[in-house]
């Protein structure tokens, strides 16, 4: 039996905000192992390793590290311990060298003022080569491709000493040559006596590399298994699971006019690579069109052509017969659409202005509120005490700074401007994210009666609860494809939309993606 | 008659001692962008700079002395700027206009106080950094005229680009600059703390503009006047911005800058309208900044594929 | 008033109290009659109804400049070149008042307006460079300004001279262009009324109309003006256009109405005024005036000031920069402004738990 390297008993930790991330977690890691901490985006696995970095001090809790008792400060005290992180944005600069990136804080020095820079290249050669990463380090940083500017990460983590190596998503980044080559020098690194923790939600992955896994779901966890005596299936029910199952009362499905019409539609990244790949889908009024999906696998690219926020899309995106990209944002919410946005923050809302400033901002200029030059300050003023009532956002007064509210209420007046205007086609990405339960609910209820009303919504939510209970029709949405499609969304498994989520299942044909042809 | 006059050895020498200021202003602005931060006191620090060089030079009966104590005073005006923008969190830009303000003020208060005058020093005995001839340069034709007999401090600008790129690329703090400028939080993952990183640029900066000022006069000229930097400060910034905030970038467009300077010096002995003239070093710096800014669009839109 | 407001009114009042305080230490250790000096440059003002007057006559350039720099402030763009706007517009004023003939009503009128329009040109270069080729406003608006320094002074040596005045200034405007006086006993002109009427027109503008609304929108979070359906960039040119315009109305008011030549060979540095100006009042036009009294009192005051005692007037101009830094200091007095709001966070969440 190895020994523990490490042991987090009992780790819990609240934001100032009042969410738990993570509940009365308890998680040991053996010496020499590769051990797979696996959750969905919220589940709490990135808060309970930013608490064993330092970057998050827990409020209850022991870490005891290679069997003494200890409290970790800051990263700098976790350095010194022997953990090292590798961030998924990482942490390198673009114009100086490996060599450089690696030395940097603790340069060799020549002369008692200059870099020694033969010195710094010998020793960063050095660590590359005892761990067998094939790496110039006299190249710059910003010419690497991207699997190479992770080895870069891990070597600046073990030329710091580290003997626990935290991997955060490792792999999102990678081709699947360099997802190989990566898992080759993994290997090596335990060979060495390293202990690595492999933050992820790619099954195959996992199961491909890793020893041991931890699933974790909304805080908690779920458990720790060999990864040989567990089934992908199992892992992604463990996973994705519910556990409190909400009923909504919805009214038989009525669906009217084709609304919103897409065809072939491919967007790139910013690197080239195709965030959304030959997307066809029809949305007609009356229905509720599920889109689930982890974080990160075209949802936002998706919306932001849909919505007319980027014109950079191949395809056809007909909203009431026109084309997306041939009008502006106003003139695409004039034809009735409404976007939730998924950052409400930066998107949704300006946080120093007040409550009514920002509940009409997309009906400055309508006849109702403004006249051609003048503000209709009394009617506004009118309509947003009553939308402030309607929504129960709970504020001093409508000359409230937007930033001083709790974030579900910042939600709520974001959904009371965009529903105001009665919109015909409502885009709402992940409406209900990090806000309080009762907000949620409220939301949730306000999306039906926009659907009985005969709206046609898009829903996208990484929350399998909302989505399973909300949607007429559900669509999994896996490396910017659909990977399946369910019409008969009563009788859909958690398990089964775990799968799909996961890339572990796909089909060939998506039978009522679309109606018309 | 202009155009002999552009290619004559003396056109280039007086580019040269025109560069010198701004090169000496470019300097300290590449050195403060690279940590991230814009130092648009510039023109205030060069405007204290030129006062107290002619009042501590009179006071000590020393140039170098007077260059010394002006220098000390430039890197505290840096510190001043830093601490404002970092521990009190103020806007880079309104401190540095704030900065520039009380220079305006205080520089003819103090000039008032010390020599009777609100216009010009010339009442007080300063002493300049000399020109110096070269020995076996002044003697190449053509290219003798034009480097040897340059004032000290223009020398010393130049040998400046070359220490100033040596200290950003090939010292452990310039390596710690350009990381905190170019990505913070990976500075602070190994343990550099920004702040003070950003803090010691500032000084240096601070520094570097103070010896362009003191040369506006202590060598350009040889005397204050009340709002002698004209911009150049400004300038500076724009240079060292279109040369890459690197310092052979910097120097190569200042000396654009310079040359448009002593350009206008020699048109002057044509019958083009003075004023207008004096339009070019600014007209230049527009122009540049306006191509220099549209080829980078260009570039970034051809990368991303916009 | 919410606590926020509370606390910035405060810090504000402080800052201006702390510089204040520090510029008296400046005066006791340079003057040799340092009381007197301070008694000249607070109460000077009020020693008679021409020393008032120049306080007003003062105020009325910087609220034009102050309202201009709001208005371009607010889209969340430096542009310094309000500075060579009000410039050209004292320029432009002098020439078209120089080489026509109108009715004596309309006459001033059209100068100013003249005045603006090119006032607006100035600040729209610096704007249209960005838009077309994402240049940095900051350093293009600061050449502008020594651009049309020059430019003026090209124009005034060769082409509105008089040979017959002493100094380098323009011809004499003919009276029926210039402003009249409203007070006799002062010099304070017509420009007043206009100048408190571009506050009002800015305040309504920014507050009250659609416009406005979209400006202040866009300066706050341009992605959710953007998101919102705004057209940011209309916007922002629309709003430097504006503020160009307003400065250069300011300075055609100013030279119609206290000058009758343009005698204007340096920047009047109208430009940095404003910019303490709109610091002060929080880049409200309304507070604007109250701000430009403010700062005209403390300017007048340092001229009496001057004209008595051995203080120079640039000891405002330390008294401006250090209020500036002061004022826009985040962090000044931070700690207070966190305790306010956390009391005022809680109480609010408070009430929702118990809501619910």
């Amino acid at each position: 039996m190895s020994e523990k390297v490490l042991q987090m008993n009992n780790i819990m930790k609240i934001y100032p905000n009042g969410v738990v991330a993570v509940e009365d977690v308890t998680f040991e890691l053996e010496k020499g192992e590769i051990h797979a901490l696996l959750g969905e985006n919220g589940a709490g696995k990135s808060t309970l390793m930013k608490v064993l970095f330092g970057i998050e001090a827990p409020e209850q809790g022991k870490i005891i590290l290679n069997g003494t008792e200890t409290t970790i400060k800051s990263p700098q005290d976790a350095i010194k311990k022997g953990i090292g992180m590798v961030h998924q944005h990482f942490m390198l600069v673009p114009s100086l060298t490996v060599a450089e990136n690696i030395v940097l804080g603790t340069e060799p020095k020549k002369r008692g003022t200059f870099i020694d820079m033969d010195k710094a290249v010998e020793l960063s050669q050095e660590i590359a080569e005892k761990y067998n990463f094939e790496v110039d380090v006299r190249e710059k940083v910003e010419e690497l491709p991207v699997g190479i500017k992770q080895k870069v990460e891990i070597l600046k983590a073990l030329y710091r000493g580290a003997d626990i190596l935290i991997l955060d998503e490792p792999t999102a980044v990678l081709t699947p040559q360099e997802t190989d080559e990566l898992f080759v020098q993994l290997k090596k690194l335990r060979e060495a006596g390293h202990t690595i923790i492999f933050i992820s939600h790619k099954l195959d992955e996992i199961k491909e590399i890793c020893d041991r896994a931890t699933i974790m779901r909304n805080g908690k966890s779920k458990g720790t298994y060999f990864v040989k005596d567990i089934s992908t299936k199992e892992m992604s029910r463990l996973m994705v699971g519910r556990d409190v199952v909400l009923t909504f009362d919805k009214k038989p499905l009525d669906l009217k006019e084709t609304v919103l019409r897409v065809r072939n539609l491919c967007v790139s990244g910013s690197t080239g690579v195709k965030r959304v790949n030959n997307l066809s889908f029809d949305l007609k009024a009356g229905e509720i069109f599920g889109i689930a999906g982890v974080e990160g696998n075209g949802q936002g690219h998706l919306v932001e052509v849909l919505t007319g926020l980027s014109k950079k899309y191949m395809g056809e995106i007909s909203v009431f017969g026109m084309e997306a990209k041939k009008h502006s944002i106003k003139e695409i919410r004039e034809l009735g659409m409404a976007h939730i946005p998924e950052d409400r923050m930066t998107l949704g809302c300006a946080k120093n202005m007040n409550i009514m400033d920002n509940m009409f901002s997309n009906q400055y200029d309508s006849p109702e509120y403004s006249g051609k030059v003048m503000l209709k300050g009394k009617k506004i003023e009118k309509r947003v005490n009553e939308l402030i009532k309607e929504y129960l956002v709970k504020c001093k007064s409508y000359k409230q700074n937007v930033g001083m509210l709790s974030g579900g209420n910042i939600q709520k007046v974001v959904v009371a401007r965009e529903f105001s205007t009665n919109p015909k086609i409502i885009i709402a990405n992940q409406p209900t994210r990090g806000i309080d339960v009762g907000a949620a609910a409220f939301i949730r209820q306000r999306i039906i009666e926009f659907r009985e009303a005969g709206s046609a919504i898009i829903l996208i939510s990484a929350d399998l609860n909302e989505i399973l209970e909300l949607s007429d029709r559900l669509a999994v949405i896996y490396k910017g494809q659909f990977a399946g499609v369910f019409n008969d969304v009563k009788n859909v498994t958690e398990g089964e939309l775990g799968e799909y989520m996961l890339g572990i299942k796909k089909d060939d044909k998506l039978e009522g993606i679309i109606y018309e042809q | 008659m202009i155009f002999e006059a552009i290619i004559s050895p003396e056109f280039l020498n007086a580019t040269l001692r025109a560069t010198t200021p701004i090169l000496f202003a470019a300097l300290a602005s590449a050195v403060a962008s690279k940590s991230g931060i814009t130092n648009m006191a510039l023109e205030g620090i060069m405007l204290f700079s030129a006062l107290f060089g002619v009042i501590f030079s009179a006071a000590f009966q020393s140039a170098w002395m007077g260059l010394l104590v002006t220098m000390i005073i430039g890197g505290f005006i840096g510190f001043f700027l830093a601490f404002f923008v970092l521990r009190l969190k103020t806007d880079e830009i309104l401190a540095a206009i704030a900065i520039n303000l009380i220079a305006n003020g205080a520089t003819i208060l103090i000039l008032l106080a010390v020599s009777g005058d609100r216009g010009v020093s010339s009442s007080i005995q300063s002493l300049q950094i000399p020109r110096i001839p070269i020995p076996v340069i002044e003697n190449i034709p053509f290219l003798g005229r034009v480097i040897s007999n340059q004032n000290i401090l223009t020398y010393v600008s130049l040998i400046m680009v070359v220490v100033v790129h040596m200290f950003l690329y090939k010292t452990p703090l310039g390596l710690r600059i350009r990381a905190v400028g170019e990505n913070k939080d990976a500075a602070e993952s190994v343990g550099i703390s920004s702040k003070k990183v950003k803090y010691i640029s500032l000084i240096i900066s601070g520094v570097l503009a103070s010896i362009g000022g003191f040369f506006l006069s202590g060598g350009y000229l040889t005397y204050f006047t009340t709002g002698m930097s004209a911009g150049r400060g400004f300038i500076a910034l724009a240079a060292a911005s279109m040369g890459g905030n690197t310092p052979i970038g910097a120097f190569l467009v200042s000396i654009l800058f310079g040359a448009a300077q002593a350009f206008a010096n020699i048109l002057q002995l044509g019958s083009w309208p003075y004023e207008l003239i004096q339009m070019l070093p600014y007209f230049a710096t527009l122009l540049g900044l306006g191509i220099y800014s549209y080829i980078r669009m260009k570039k970034r839109q051809r990368l991303t594929g916009k | 008033m919410n606590s926020n407001t509370k606390f910035n009114v405060l810090r504000t009042v402080l800052s201006v109290g702390i510089a204040l305080l520090i510029s008296f230490g400046i005066i006791f250790l340079t003057s040799k009659e340092p009381v007197n000096a301070i008694v000249q440059l607070l109460t000077g003002p009020l020693q008679s109804q021409r020393r008032f007057g120049n306080v007003i006559e003062a105020m009325i350039p910087l609220i034009f400049t102050g309202v201009g720099v709001s208005i371009m402030f607010a889209a969340n763009e430096i542009n310094l070149a309000g500075e060579g706007a009000f410039h050209l517009g004292g320029l432009v004023a002098t020439y078209v008042a120089l080489n026509t003939t109108l009715p004596s009503g309309i006459s001033p009128l059209v100068c100013i307006l003249a005045a603006g329009f090119f006032g607006a040109m100035v600040t729209t270069v610096p704007a249209v460079l960005k838009i077309k080729t994402e240049s940095d406003v900051l350093v293009s608006s600061l050449m502008m300004n020594y651009l049309i320094l020059y430019f003026a002074n090209y124009v005034l040596s060769n082409f509105l001279r008089d040979p017959n005045a002493g100094a380098v200034v323009s011809f004499a405007v003919p009276q029926a262009t210039q402003l009249n006086t409203i007070f006799t006993g002062t010099r304070i002109h017509i420009g007043l009324f206009i100048a408190l009427a571009v506050a009002v027109f800015g305040y309504i503008f920014m507050f009250k109309t659609r416009i406005g609304y979209e400006l202040r929108l866009t300066g706050e979070n341009r992605s959710f003006a953007r998101y919102s359906g705004i057209n940011v960039i209309k916007i922002t040119l629309i709003s430097q256009l504006l503020g160009g315009f307003i400065f250069g109305i300011g300075g055609g008011v100013e030279l119609l109405g206290m000058y009758n030549r343009f005698t204007w060979t340096s920047l009047l540095g109208y430009g940095w005024d404003a910019i303490i100006i709109t610091t002060l009042a929080k880049k409200n036009p309304l507070y604007v005036p109250f701000a430009a009294f403010f700062l005209a009192y403390l300017r007048t005051g340092a001229s009496i000031m001057a004209r008595s005692t051995d203080v120079v007037t640039e000891i405002v101009t330390i008294t401006q920069g250090i209020i500036i830094l002061l004022v826009v200091a985040e962090q000044f007095l931070s700690k207070y402004k966190h305790k306010m709001i956390a009391k005022e966070a809680k109480a609010t969440l408070t009430n929702e738990t118990e809501g619910e």
